[in-house]
């Protein structure tokens, strides 16, 4: 990148951060908010889509990574879900998941009724007739919850799942020899075996982009800003301002395993 | 003590399998093959070197700022481009070669316009069988400004899941803008002009109370429900629960 | 992937009920791996028979003990085969060896079998065999199993006196390593279960205990049977006390067995947690067959309704015979369908409470029915070979026209 296109970058960059940011409050006020820093906003310039590693510029020291999901604004439209698998690869057939979309129908009677709407037939919009007897009913994104004690990095026995510095739960693909113990003993079904090289498989929170200061595939194509993505250590971070606003929730907290997707306006009916 | 000749020939055994071991796996292989740090550290690589498939709607920017300085301004500010343009990292690196499609199907909006109820309530939901049937969603709506042609005319184009519930309700025939004062500047800018709800119990009075003409609406006595409000246990949407 | 496993994992979405997390659809741990706890635990039962005889001295048993000792080898040999045809990539199963993970209880049993192989099983067997070793390679007719025998005794020669009481002492010292090894052996496999938390069916600290328990029972009903068959195919007369004795064990290991499952199951419905509900859809609708008609009813109660019977009457030695054989072979089913209704059972019912899956077992294909099948016979043929080499009574103890090339029939 030359000079030319560097400056050219960090120009459009910082309105277009600031932008991003008034996105966000107008969606939720449609005041004329004050654009926010772009100090939420990635720190390296957009680079373009050429696969590189990890620049000098990257401290994963310095990072910690989470997601906060906004219950009430998903609106089940698994934009992510399409996104995550174009963006990784992961296999185009209902039964490979990185991230998935339940819907959640409680009737009157306290009954619930549960599916994903990435399976065939049940996407949202889908069903011509709202269900009877409903007394709430909402979308839950879902996906691996990068949990800080992660049950499957204790059980791998060759070590090849682990945790990084910037807190995201890796899986090193040449390593991996297949046993599915992992599978076995995460709580939230956010692993499968991938069926193309036989080895365990699951949401990266799209590292790749991390590094190069771009948010995960999911996250950038929601379109009602329904997941926050963040890094825990910054001071100033859309995932901090989540976790002041609103009251947080994880999935299973009586496991202990320290999720680090924080779920908002979550009822008490989701596992 | 003399040590007894089986003792000997299984001490000889086990020290040449735990020397064959101990040389074989700490002398013979190569510390980059067990080595855990290195391991990781270059699994940390591999993944962080994976292609980039969505380029991110800033980069997006760079080239198109026309459209999304319209983009900026209207009820789609919030979407990245990719949602509906697809993965376009290729595009980005030679813009000429590759293309993003540009949606126009009327399958395609419905996707998240469609009418649901588990979608939240104030998010614009159409039936896409009978709005406007057969007309491509573009010819009225620009997608990077989506603004209606017509302002909506029925509280139902945002609020489908309270019109579906009042439709089987013994309130169904009740014009929303019976309870609730709806100013002009909902319809176009709703998060910044709320309509209003009854705030008194007297407005409920009005039609259930004991002087009231409305022959259909059923009669409360003035002590029922103390000081609360009425729509504190009654669902005005749908009272009792009944169709 | 091929068109044939897409089409059966729509198959199986069509028979979940309830709801499933949808990376759940596909059963991970397969036949394989119902295999292999019933074989370890094998191992664990007939070494717990074997300490019988060498450290609580009942003589009745010692018919029993080499063979009890070749069963549990035959059986360790063939333990990690499952566990290799099962991996994603078994190319590089060799990782769980250089750089297995501390906290993993999988590798962490890589370990523990080694230990148990060589420092508990081949060393007992190889200090109760020395003798006849040495003199088998002097006196066998064939130049190569002479050579076999040498090979085998590590070239030793002193079969005096003192060092024939030395191996007996050494063979208790092993043996009394032996058993709590033997423990946690098949304990291991038991916690490796028992320790995960996202598993309720699995995740109970009673796991390890009532695996180990089941395994002491389908152990000793393994010798029991191996015996019977072999002093039946070679025309020999059947120690009757010894069998009778080895029963008793057995009757009372079934009993203890039995208590530890009714304990967790009394124990899991009292509680009455969140997953209680689940689980009770599980045993009722996808494990009726498997839990309560094989496990329960033709596994335990009949077996020892059967137990009970053969030792109150005055049964004659055939009828007994026919009763213990039953009995034995049963337990065997029970504890089989036991290994199926934790590992498979564990698996049919989604993390999210919610729903219920099924398991399709392939019949061919290296999960499949037909190596699983391979997998529970090839034991029985190492410990052919094994009797061959091995002989299963001691040399003396054999008549004296009988030479030792005929021992090892």
């Amino acid at each position: 990148m030359n000079k030319r296109d560097f400056l050219k970058g960090m120009i459009l960059f910082f309105p277009a951060g600031g932008l991003l940011e008034l996105a966000r409050e107008a969606h939720a006020t449609e005041g004329p908010a004050a654009a926010a820093p772009a100090a939420s906003a990635p720190a390296a310039p957009a680079t373009n889509g050429k696969a590189s590693g990890i620049g000098k510029a990257y401290d994963a020291g310095s990072h910690f990574y989470g997601m906060g999901i906004e219950v009430d604004k998903c609106i089940g439209c698994s934009r992510c879900v399409e996104a995550c698998k174009a963006e990784n690869n992961v296999p185009a057939e209902p039964f490979y998941f990185r991230t998935w979309v339940e819907r959640y129908s409680i009737k009157k009677d306290g009954e619930a009724v549960v599916e994903c709407i990435n399976v065939r037939g049940k996407h949202a919009g889908d069903r011509v007739e709202d269900e009877p007897d409903v007394l709430r009913t909402f979308f839950v994104p879902k996906l691996c919850n990068h949990c800080a004690n992660p049950p499957c990095v204790q059980v791998c026995p060759v070590g090849a799942t682990f945790a990084t510095k910037d807190g995201v739960v890796l899986v090193d693909g040449t390593r991996c020899v297949g046993c599915r113990y992992c599978i076995q003993a995460c709580p939230y079904g956010a692993r499968y075996l991938n069926p193309a090289t036989r080895t365990a498989d699951k949401c990266t929170f799209c590292y790749h982009r991390l590094v190069k200061g771009l948010n995960p595939a999911c996250v950038e194509v929601c379109p009602t800003q329904a997941r926050i993505f963040g890094d825990l250590k910054s001071k100033a971070s859309r995932l901090v301002r989540f976790a002041r606003m609103n009251k947080i929730h994880v999935l299973k907290p009586a496991l202990n395993t320290e999720p680090k997707v924080y779920y908002a306006q979550l009822d008490g009916e989701v596992r | 003590m003399r040590i007894p000749e089986q003792v000997k020939r299984l001490g000889l055994l086990t020290v040449i399998l735990v020397s064959v071991v101990l040389v074989g796996r700490f002398v013979l292989i190569p510390r980059a093959l067990v080595a855990k740090e290195l391991h990781r550290e270059a699994a940390v690589q591999r993944e962080a070197a994976r292609p980039v498939k969505l380029a991110g709607s800033a980069l997006c920017q760079e080239c198109h700022d026309d459209v999304a300085t319209k983009k900026r301004a209207g009820f789609h500010k919030g979407l990245s481009c990719e949602g509906c343009h697809g993965p376009a990292a290729q595009h980005t690196e030679d813009p000429s070669a590759v293309k993003p499609p540009a949606p126009r199907d009327r399958k395609f909006c419905p996707v998240c316009h469609a009418y649901d109820a588990s979608r939240p309530t104030g998010f614009p939901q159409i039936n896409p069988t009978s709005h406007n049937p057969l007309k491509p969603c573009i010819s009225c709506h620009n997608p990077h400004d989506p603004v209606p042609p017509n302002v909506p005319r029925e509280c139902s184009a945002c609020h489908g899941q309270i019109e579906h519930t009042k439709a089987v309700s013994s309130h169904a025939l009740l014009a929303c803008t019976t309870c609730h004062k709806v100013p002009e500047q909902h319809r176009k800018t709703p998060h910044t002009a709320a309509p209003t709800k009854p705030e008194t119990r007297e407005f409920c009075i009005g039609c259930h109370g004991q002087a009231s003409t409305r022959k259909e609406a059923p009669k409360i006595e003035a002590a029922h429900g103390g000081s609360y409000l009425c729509w504190q246990c009654h669902y005005p949407h749908l009272p009792e629960g009944r169709s | 992937m091929s068109p044939d496993t897409i089409a059966g994992m729509y198959e199986l979405l069509d028979q979940v009920t309830g709801y499933i997390y949808p990376n759940e659809i596909e059963i991970h741990w397969s036949i394989l791996i119902v295999v292999y706890p019933y074989v370890t635990g094998l191992v664990a039962g007939a070494f717990i028979l074997a300490s019988l005889v060498k450290v609580f001295s009942v003589e009745a048993v010692r018919p029993t003990y080499r063979l009890a000792l070749l069963t549990a080898l035959s059986f360790l040999l063939v333990a990690p085969l499952p566990l290799l045809l099962h991996l994603g990539r078994p190319e590089r199963f060799y990782e769980i060896l250089l750089t297995p993970n501390p906290t993993s209880a999988m590798a962490m049993f890589g370990f523990v079998y080694a230990w148990y192989l060589m420092g508990v099983l081949l060393l007992e067997i190889w200090f109760e065999y020395r003798r006849d070793l040495v003199v088998l390679a002097r006196q066998h007719d064939g130049r190569w199993m002479r050579l076999v025998h040498r090979v085998l005794s590590l070239w030793s020669s002193d079969i005096s006196e003192a060092a024939i009481r030395f191996d007996k002492r050494a063979i208790k010292a092993i043996t009394l390593i032996g058993i709590p090894s033997a423990f946690l052996l098949h304990g291991y496999v038991g916690f490796i279960f028992g320790s995960v938390k996202a598993n309720p069916w699995w995740g109970s600290v009673l796991m390890p205990i009532v695996f180990l328990m089941s395994a002491i029972v389908s152990g000793i009903a393994l010798v029991i049977f191996l015996y019977m068959v072999i002093t039946a195919l070679r025309r020999q007369p059947i120690d009757m006390p010894c069998v009778d004795t080895i029963t008793s064990y057995l009757f009372y290991a079934v009993i203890v067995d039995f208590s530890l499952e009714a304990l967790d199951f009394i124990h899991r419905l009292y509680q009455s947690e969140e997953s209680v509900k689940i689980l009770a859809r599980l045993i009722s609708n996808k494990l009726f067959m498997s839990l309560f008609v094989l496990q329960i009813l033709l596994g335990m109660f009949i077996p020892l309704g059967i137990l009970i019977v053969a030792k109150s009457g005055k049964f004659n030695e055939d009828l007994r015979k026919l009763m213990y054989f039953t009995a034995v072979i049963l337990i065997q089913l029970g504890i089989f369908s036991t290994r199926w209704n934790v590992v498979i059972g564990g698996q049919l019912f989604s993390k999210s409470f919610r729903g219920l899956m099924t398991y399709k077992m392939e019949v061919m294909g290296i999960e499949g029915l037909l190596t699983a099948l391979v997998l529970l016979a090839l034991p029985f043929a190492i410990l052919f070979v094994l009797v061959r080499v091995l002989p299963t009574t001691r040399l003396e103890e054999q008549a004296p026209r009988a030479l030792p090339h005929a021992a090892g029939d």
